[in-house]
């Protein structure tokens, strides 16, 4: 039972993880059309913030508020990944729209190249970011069964991008113009709204997310210039099995993930686990071509 | 669409550019692929001249400086650049200057091969220092015997290998985890728990333990191997709680470490709870890692850091000169800086950087290295070891809880282990 309930808590806590990192992708992939192979290093971007701001915090700050440190991380990565996103777009996404193939690969460009810059700038190998000490340890549920504060933390980040992304896309006005412009490009423009500001916009904001996600995994693990590689294809798993497009698909891509990673991971071992999914993932794709949940919309192709 | 097919000149530019900036991120010196296929035979005939015309030897560095083993490799580098250094303060080796050809192995066992290659046929070396991982040697080491050149190979394996063109600087299983398993038998408990990277290294290495466990009263309490890089490990350590193992034996290679050790100290398991043992963290890893994170778990080498011998002073103080007060030292890091120094008295010996010659001259090789006294076995071209086991501390620094008391010698089949028999005929 206590083995039950562990694996149930880290089934969610490695969705949430995995949640995370697409939701930036969920919106530069499944709303732009955009295959950003960069999304990789934006995360690695915001990680290295996070790794600065621990930094000055350390060196610049009284040690009694070095522990919030992690607090301010959060909009700093969010702010800088936003803000490389933004020179992103202008310099070279705007253009590539529609053409996917051609963003393969100037961004996969791009991707090396920053993780070239990163190793320049900090070195190849690994930085410590000490987590903050509230952050250490765990709940103890039952006897046996921790529930580490940081992965709690981490879902509850999660469900603050989801909900804050809901309120944006589907409630402000800013939102409702992207949608437009996401929908039918043409006729949004003629009815007055600025298609490139709101592109520009857009990407930014899928970027901003993705340095945040890039500000929680340093909680989790190794801090590097190919952080961003260990999550990419998964990020892009979450995405196509969710339904380009949509996100609520990406939050049911995530769970879905996530769940039978760790139940199969429980049952055989980490690499044949990680083959199971990618088979299951086949297997649906074949079944379901549109990931969980399609797009309903007369302009798509 | 239509915005898309207005600049097209403005796109292909853009693309060239990335082009341009990643070609010259990366070594613009590539070897044209057409001349490594005479490149053997050159080697051979101008082995006894290679690499030291012009009162220069041209010596290859080939680690990975990038990818996920940079955090363990870059600084092997950095020592055996400084053990270059050195020689070359005093004098050089036969008078002539060592001249280091640094090459990234980029933690791709392909590449590894590419660029031994190149290093042997286009550069002509006298001989190359480097690789870690056992698949990285393991991709090199036919270069080697093909072009004979000669490699000094500075990090503990899972042994039950010999060639006749590597020098083996680093531990093997008898040196390291063979008496580790023994100490944690007698110290710690019975009860096993074996975690690895899935590739060549910890698969054999757990091979060769599970044996020893069978012939010397151990038990296992399970066996897991996750890929080079894999960062979640919260199932793996729930599958660890429900075993209730008195040791985790832990062969992860590279920055896996940090995310297991994180993970295991959220889920509330400290080193009281649990001993773990590792054989591919030292101080340079403990950096990465973080010492509050590692505090208490054990591992084990040949050499630490605190090793307490004239030799280690030394080294350290010089180490710490060139690199930043901030820089640790480890055991491959030592292993690298000795082969240096071992493959310079070679030289000397022989009076030449033959590779044939070189070999002669090595055999039975002493020399006062930062870990003690160390000889090259002539027969199987490893070295005579002291064997180590250290706790954490909290400082990042490890405290010796036992050592062998001597060097042992090198034994890559464990013939001299009864329960290995089955080991050596199978691989």
């Amino acid at each position: 039972m206590d083995v039950f309930m562990l694996q149930l808590f880290n089934g969610v806590s490695v969705s949430s993880i995995l949640l995370l990192i697409a939701l930036g992708l969920a919106i530069t992939f499944g709303l732009m059309n955009v295959i950003n192979m960069a999304h990789g290093e934006l995360i690695m971007i915001g990680a290295y913030a996070a790794y600065v701001t621990q930094n000055l915090f350390r060196n610049y700050a009284p040690a009694s508020v070095f522990d919030s440190y992690f607090i301010a991380a959060i909009p700093v990565s969010f702010l800088v990944a936003f803000l490389f996103g933004l020179l992103l777009e202008t310099v070279l996404i705007r253009f590539m729209y529609g053409r996917p193939l051609d963003s393969l690969l100037a961004t996969w460009g791009v991707g090396l190249v920053l993780q070239q810059l990163a190793r320049s700038i900090f070195g190849a190998p690994n930085v410590g970011v000490t987590s903050p000490k509230w952050l250490d340890g765990g709940m103890t549920v039952a006897s046996g069964v921790v529930l580490p504060y940081k992965r709690l933390f981490i879902i509850g980040l999660v469900i603050v991008c989801l909900l804050a992304m809901y309120v944006y896309i589907y409630r402000s006005n800013a939102g409702r113009r992207m949608r437009a412009v996401m929908q039918n490009r043409e006729m949004a423009a003629c009815l007055g709204i600025s298609t490139r500001r709101v592109d520009a916009v857009t990407f930014a904001i899928g970027s901003g997310i993705a340095g945040i996600a890039g500000c929680a995994l340093t909680l989790l693990g190794p801090i590097g210039p190919s952080i961003g590689t260990y999550y990419i294809v998964d990020a892009f798993m979450v995405v196509v099995l969710g339904g380009v497009g949509k996100l609520v698909g990406t939050v049911f891509g995530a769970l879905g993930i996530g769940l039978t990673n760790t139940l199969f991971e429980f049952w055989t071992t980490a690499s044949l686990g990680k083959v199971l999914v990618f088979l299951c993932i086949v297997a649906f794709l074949q079944w379901r071509p549109k990931g969980f949940v399609a797009m309903r919309t007369r302009s798509l192709d | 669409m239509g915005r898309t097919e207005k600049k097209p000149v403005r796109l292909m530019l853009l693309v060239f550019a990335v082009i341009l900036a990643l070609a010259g991120c990366g070594k613009a010196n590539e070897p044209a692929a057409g001349t490594t296929e005479t490149g053997g035979e050159k080697a051979a005939e101008e082995s006894a001249s290679s690499g030291d015309a012009g009162g220069e030897i041209k010596v290859g560095v080939l680690h990975s400086l990038s990818g996920t083993m940079a955090i363990s490799e870059v600084s092997v580098k950095d020592a055996e650049l400084m053990a270059i250094d050195e020689i070359n303060a005093k004098g050089g080796v036969l008078g002539k200057k060592l001249v280091p050809v640094v090459e990234d192995g980029a933690s791709d066992w392909p590449t590894f091969a590419e660029k031994a290659r190149k290093l042997l046929s286009e550069d002509k070396v006298a001989t190359v220092f480097g690789g870690w991982t056992s698949s990285s040697r393991k991709a090199m080491l036919p270069v080697f015997e093909e072009l004979k050149g000669l490699l000094w190979y500075p990090v503990q394996y899972e042994g039950l290998e010999t060639s006749p063109y590597i020098f083996y600087t680093g531990a093997t299983t008898n040196q390291q985890i063979v008496p580790a398993v023994s100490w944690l038998l007698e110290n710690r408990g019975k009860k096993f728990y074996l975690l690895g990277s899935d590739y060549v290294f910890p698969r054999t290495a757990n091979k060769i333990i599970k044996e020893q466990l069978k012939a010397e009263g151990g038990e296992m309490a399970g066996e897991e191997y996750t890929p080079l890089g894999h960062t979640d490990y919260s199932t793996i350590i729930s599958k660890i709680k429900a075993a209730k193992p008195d040791v985790v034996f832990n062969t992860l290679n590279g920055d896996s470490n940090v995310a297991f050790f994180k993970q295991l100290k959220d889920a509330g398991i400290t080193s009281k709870d649990l001993t773990t043992l590792s054989v591919s963290v030292a101080e340079e890893e403990i950096r990465g890692i973080g010492t509050d994170v590692l505090a208490g778990h054990l591992a084990a080498w040949n050499y630490f850091e605190t090793t307490d011998t004239a030799a280690n002073k030394t080294f350290l103080d010089n180490y710490k000169k060139k690199y930043g007060a901030d820089r640790v030292t480890a055991d491959p890091i030592e292993a690298g800086y000795t082969a240096v120094y071992l493959w310079a008295a070679a030289v000397e010996k022989a009076g030449s950087t033959d590779v044939e010659k070189v070999k002669e001259a090595a055999k039975e090789l002493e020399w006062d290295a930062p870990e003690g006294k160390v000889k090259i076995d002539g027969a199987t071209q490893h070295l005579y070891k002291t064997a180590r086991i250290g706790e954490v501390q909290s400082d990042g620094q490890f405290k010796e809880l036992w050592n062998s008391g001597e060097a042992l010698k090198p034994d890559p089949y464990l013939k001299s282990y009864p329960w290995a028999a089955s080991l050596s005929s199978g691989s």
